[in-house]
Order: C-alpha cells, then sequence, then structure tokens
C-alpha cells in the first residue's frame, strides 16, 4: 500500500474534532468574559459554561451539578483521593486501588502513604481483572476510599466496576474510578452504577488538553486541591477555562451522540481486525488485556525476542504512530508497571506495544497497520540474540 | 528525547548484524530485565586481528546503533586495540547520544570486553592477569574473582561533555 499516515495512539491523546474548535473559536476573543462577573460579559460566558456541564453530565447520565470541572484527568485523580482522604481523616486513614492505576493515581495515594496514611494495592490477574472479593478481603473498619480504575491505559481492561461499586457500598467505604480512558468510548451510567467519583479528560475524547470534570455524587465531602475563590461549589478553585470547559461539553455531546449510533459496534469490529491480524501474521506474539471486556478502541500486544522503542520507531517511520511499555520508552529500567502487575516477565514487557483508534479510523488503516507490522518484528528479530532463526 | 540523524541510521541501517557461525569468540553482555542485551561475534585471523565482526542485540534504537558502531570502530583492529574503544568513542562516533541513552554506548564497549575474555579462554585456558568482564557479562562465564565492580565502569567524562547535535 502507498505510504499513508495512520495515528494510532488515541489513548495517550486524541485530535481534536474540527467541529469541537469551531464551537470553542468564540470564546477566546469575543465571549472572554470571567463566567463569574455580573456584567454581560461575564453572564454570557457564565451561560457557556453551565451547558457545557450539561453536555458533560448528558454523556454519563449524572446530574449537572455533579460535575466539577478540573485542569485534566489527573486533576481529577489528585481531587478525588486527596480531597477524600481529607476530608475523611477523622473516619479513616486507609485506602484501597490496585496495581494497574495510571501514574496520577497511584502516586497520590503513595505520596498520602508517606503522611500517616495506609494503604493497600490489590493484585490483578493475567487479564488485568480486579476480583471483588479480593477488593472486600482488604476493606478494614478505618477504609475510607476504594479506588479501582474503570478502564486501563495500556491495556484496555475493562474492570467489574458495578461489583467493585457494589462491595464497597455494601461497607459503607467510597468508591472513585478513575475513568479517563472509558469515558466517551463506552456506556457508562452513573445513575445506575455504585460510583461516588468518576475522573474524566477531555482530552481522550477528541476535546482539548487540560480540560477535565471528576464526576462526584450528591452528598459527598471533599476538600479541595485547589483553594481560592469559590468556583466549582467550593472545590477547585479558578476562573473558569471557558472555550476549553466548551470543548469538553461539545465533545461530550458528540460522545454520547456517537454511542448511540453503533460506535461501540464499529470500532470494536477494527480493533478486533487489527488484534486478530497481528496474532495471525506475527509468531510468538502476546495480546494483554482481555478480548472481550476490554475497550472497543484498544489494541496491545508483547512480541517476545524484540524491544518496544525499536519498534515504535520502525513504525514511525512508516507513518504509523503507535506507544509502548518498555523502560527505553519511559525512561527508568523497568517496564510498566501494569504488564509485571500481569506476570508478564520483564523481557516479554520490554516488547509491548499498544494500537489505539481513533473514531476515524478507517479499514485501509488497519489493513496497512497489518502489512507494516510484521515485517518490522521479523526484521528486529533478525537482529536479536534470544531469536532463533 | 531525540535521537540525531546518525543515530537514526545506524538503527534503522545497521552494519554488522547476524551471527559468525565460526566465531572464535562470543562475548554476551546486559540485562534482559532492563530490556538492553548485546552479544558480540568475534572472528579473530593472524596477529590477533579481528576480521569479522557482528552483533546481536535486544534493546532500543541507541542500545542497537551503538552495538553496530562499536563493530565498526573494532573491526580490522586487533584485540588489543579494540579494547581501547571507549563508550565515549562510540557516542562520539554517533555525533552524541541522549543523556539518559549514555548508557547504552556503556554496554557497547562491555560487549566487546565480554567478547575479547571469550577469546583468550578459548585460546588460552585463561584470562590474562588482571583482566575484569564487565559486571553484567552473561557469558562467557567466569570466576568471581575475574569480574569487575559496577563502580568500575562508569559512564566517562567526556561523554557528559559530548554535545548533542541540534
Amino acid at each position: 500500500m502507498e505510504n499513508r499516515k495512520v495515528y494510532l495512539d488515541n489513548s495517550a491523546t486524541t485530535k481534536v474534532d474540527p467541529q469541537v474548535f469551531e464551537t470553542m473559536k468564540p470564546y477566546f476573543c469575543e465571549v472572554y468574559g470571567n463566567p463569574n462577573s455580573l456584567h454581560e460579559w461575564g453572564r454570557e460566558a457564565r451561560v457557556a459554561v453551565d451547558k457545557a456541564r450539561e453536555q458533560v453530565a448528558g454523556l454519563i447520565n449524572a446530574e449537572p451539578k455533579d460535575i466539577i470541572f478540573t485542569g485534566g484527568g489527573s486533576e481529577g485523580d489528585n481531587l478525588a483521593i486527596k480531597g477524600t482522604a481529607w476530608a475523611m481523616r477523622e473516619k479513616g486513614k486507609h485506602i484501597i486501588t490496585s496495581a494497574i492505576e495510571h501514574h496520577a493515581l497511584l502516586n497520590t495515594v503513595k505520596w498520602l502513604g508517606r503522611f500517616g496514611y495506609d494503604f493497600t494495592i490489590l493484585p490483578v490477574d493475567k487479564h488485568g481483572f480486579v476480583d471483588p472479593a479480593e477488593l472486600e478481603k482488604a476493606i478494614r473498619p478505618d477504609t475510607i476510599l476504594a479506588s479501582i480504575m474503570f478502564a486501563n491505559n495500556e491495556i484496555g481492561t475493562i474492570e467489574p466496576v458495578a461489583e467493585l461499586g457494589a462491595v464497597c457500598r455494601k461497607h459503607g467505604v467510597l468508591f472513585h474510578t478513575d475513568g479517563v480512558q472509558a469515558t466517551g468510548h463506552i456506556n457508562i451510567d452513573v445513575k445506575n452504577l455504585p460510583i461516588d467519583m468518576m475522573s474524566m479528560a477531555a482530552h481522550k475524547m477528541y476535546g482539548p488538553k487540560g480540560v477535565g470534570g471528576l464526576y462526584v455524587r450528591r452528598g459527598i465531602r471533599l476538600t479541595p486541591v485547589i483553594h481560592g475563590g469559590q468556583q466549582e461549589f467550593g472545590l477547585r478553585a479558578g476562573t473558569e477555562n471557558t472555550p476549553g470547559l466548551v470543548g469538553f461539553g461539545k465533545a461530550a455531546e458528540m460522545a454520547a451522540d456517537r454511542l448511540a449510533h453503533g460506535e461501540i459496534e464499529k470500532e470494536s469490529r477494527l480493533r478486533d481486525k487489527l488484534i486478530d491480524g497481528l496474532v495471525g501474521r506475527i509468531p510468538e506474539i502476546i495480546v494483554t488485556g482481555d478480548r472481550v471486556k476490554r475497550l472497543p478502541y484498544h489494541a496491545s500486544v508483547c512480541v517476545k525476542y524484540i524491544e518496544g522503542e525499536g519498534m515504535l520507531l520502525l513504525m514511525d517511520a512508516a507513518g504509523i504512530a503507535v506507544s509502548s511499555g518498555s523502560a527505553c520508552t519511559s525512561g527508568s529500567l523497568d517496564p510498566s508497571h501494569v504488564l509485571l502487575a500481569l506476570g508478564l516477565t520483564h523481557e516479554t514487557a520490554h516488547g509491548s506495544v499498544r494500537l489505539t483508534l481513533s473514531h476515524e479510523t478507517t479499514e485501509e488503516d488497519i489493513d496497512y497497520v497489518l502489512e507494516k507490522f510484521p515485517p518490522i518484528v521479523a526484521r528486529l528479530r533478525e537482529m536479536s540474540p534470544y531469536y532463533h532463526k | 528525547m531525540m535521537y540525531n540523524q546518525k543515530v537514526i541510521d545506524y538503527f534503522m541501517n545497521p552494519r554488522n548484524s547476524g551471527r559468525i557461525e565460526d566465531a572464535n569468540a562470543i562475548g554476551e553482555v546486559g540485562n534482559p530485565k532492563c530490556g538492553d542485551v548485546m552479544k558480540i561475534y568475534l572472528k579473530v585471523g593472524a596477529n590477533e586481528v579481528i576480521d569479522d565482526i557482528k552483533f546481536e542485540t535486544f534493546g532500543c534504537a541507541a542500545a542497537i546503533a551503538t552495538s553496530s558502531m562499536v563493530t565498526e570502530l573494532a573491526k580490522g583492529k586487533t584485540i588489543a586495540e579494540a579494547l581501547k574503544i571507549k563508550n565515549s568513542d562510540v557516542a562520539a562516533a554517533l555525533g552524541g547520544l541522549p543523556d539518559i541513552k549514555l548508557h547504552c554506548s556503556l554496554l557497547a564497549q562491555e560487549g566487546i570486553e565480554a567478547a575479547v575474555a571469550d577469546y583468550y579462554l578459548k585460546k588460552d585456558g585463561k584470562l590474562p592477569e588482571g583482566y575484569k568482564v564487565p559486571a553484567n557479562t552473561i557469558s562467557p562465564k567466569v570466576g568471581e574473582g575475574n569480574i569487575a565492580d559496577e563502580e568500575e565502569h562508569y559512564v566517562s567524562e567526556d561523554n557528559r561533555n559530548t554535545d548533542e547535535k541540534k
């Protein structure tokens, strides 16, 4: 096939949808007031922020007042964990989370561990699932919060959030889930799920970077991370990023529309074609994450005997963007903690590649990747001391 | 983190990759847990000249590029000359490496040291007086007294001053 550009790193970030961008434009130079101001400039901006809040709430079937706008997914994770830990410190100081959480969550929990908080990190099975029974066993009288991500960014596995949340409910423990990868890509209805808080990020769903939200169920007390004015119901100070929020809202509305019109099926089919195609063409390859309970746009594999950065660069030279969990790509000596948590050896984990589709990825794009990837593997394996020809 | 054109070239078009079936020395260094393993094959001829040298590497672009470069630098040299090749020479020959990738050039130097150790073991049944293989040598296997301490091999000062061509 003719060389083409194929962006398959949508788990890292997505393109801002042109319609989202158009919707944002007036809010830089035309409607630029501070939404907190009483004059007309401010009121117009306030209307826009309110609308964005409704749109984001609509995506997950929440009430608008339950959406706290933040500066992104990491901030939402910080607010959920630190906010709960501080607000509930008289009740208890034990937090439960999983071994495969995003660093924004894990590092926050570990940081609290240095200041008198206790934490338990639950293991996962080889597909990346957290066992609700394990969660239940870990709960103590002083447990205040459990945080298990809705779907994992590196391996795509979708956790049994309903069961995990139910266990927490039963024991009076708050349940937060990092929904950054899942929101906008699968159906999430917070009225019918035992979720107390959920982090979201605009830039994972074709919205702008630097904007996100934390869903917080009514009645939950949190201490702000960012103190100051009373914006976001007193939970997140700072003048609202009106254009960013408008973009987030529009992106959420468009995501809801796609979900209502077969997007999951469409993406899943292409994802499966990609995964099956790679497995069929490349010997000694492992698919990471669950095959079925998996994000519709997410493919991830470990290719034995070679290393991730090498594959990444050769794919890049072919016009294809992917990512890897190898140590070399993360700048540490260890490969991804998520892959190690699955029980993979270091060597295998170093050969990881993640390919994440967008809603615009085409059949031809998948065919192109299936054409280019196997020879790249063969070429690197030729050079490997571990591959026996 | 950006690789310069030369490193990319040596990664995309590696010189001397492969095995030597009738090699008279093979050295393997690194740590698969860290994601970096280098295997160097030597064909040593008359007057201890390295007639042929090949590499196999499990590792990132920098690991592959530095392996390739070290084989280019060592080919046609004597064993004694090859042992003088330092990681800074490899990095300099590549026009520099990003800071976090400098350790790959060290691995290239160590690959030669391990291969040469194997040469001596096969030729003389023992290592020369005071010869120590790098701490992360996978093969040849030698006695504990012949393994260098970790500290004896560190990134040379020269490397820290190597300017990456922007």
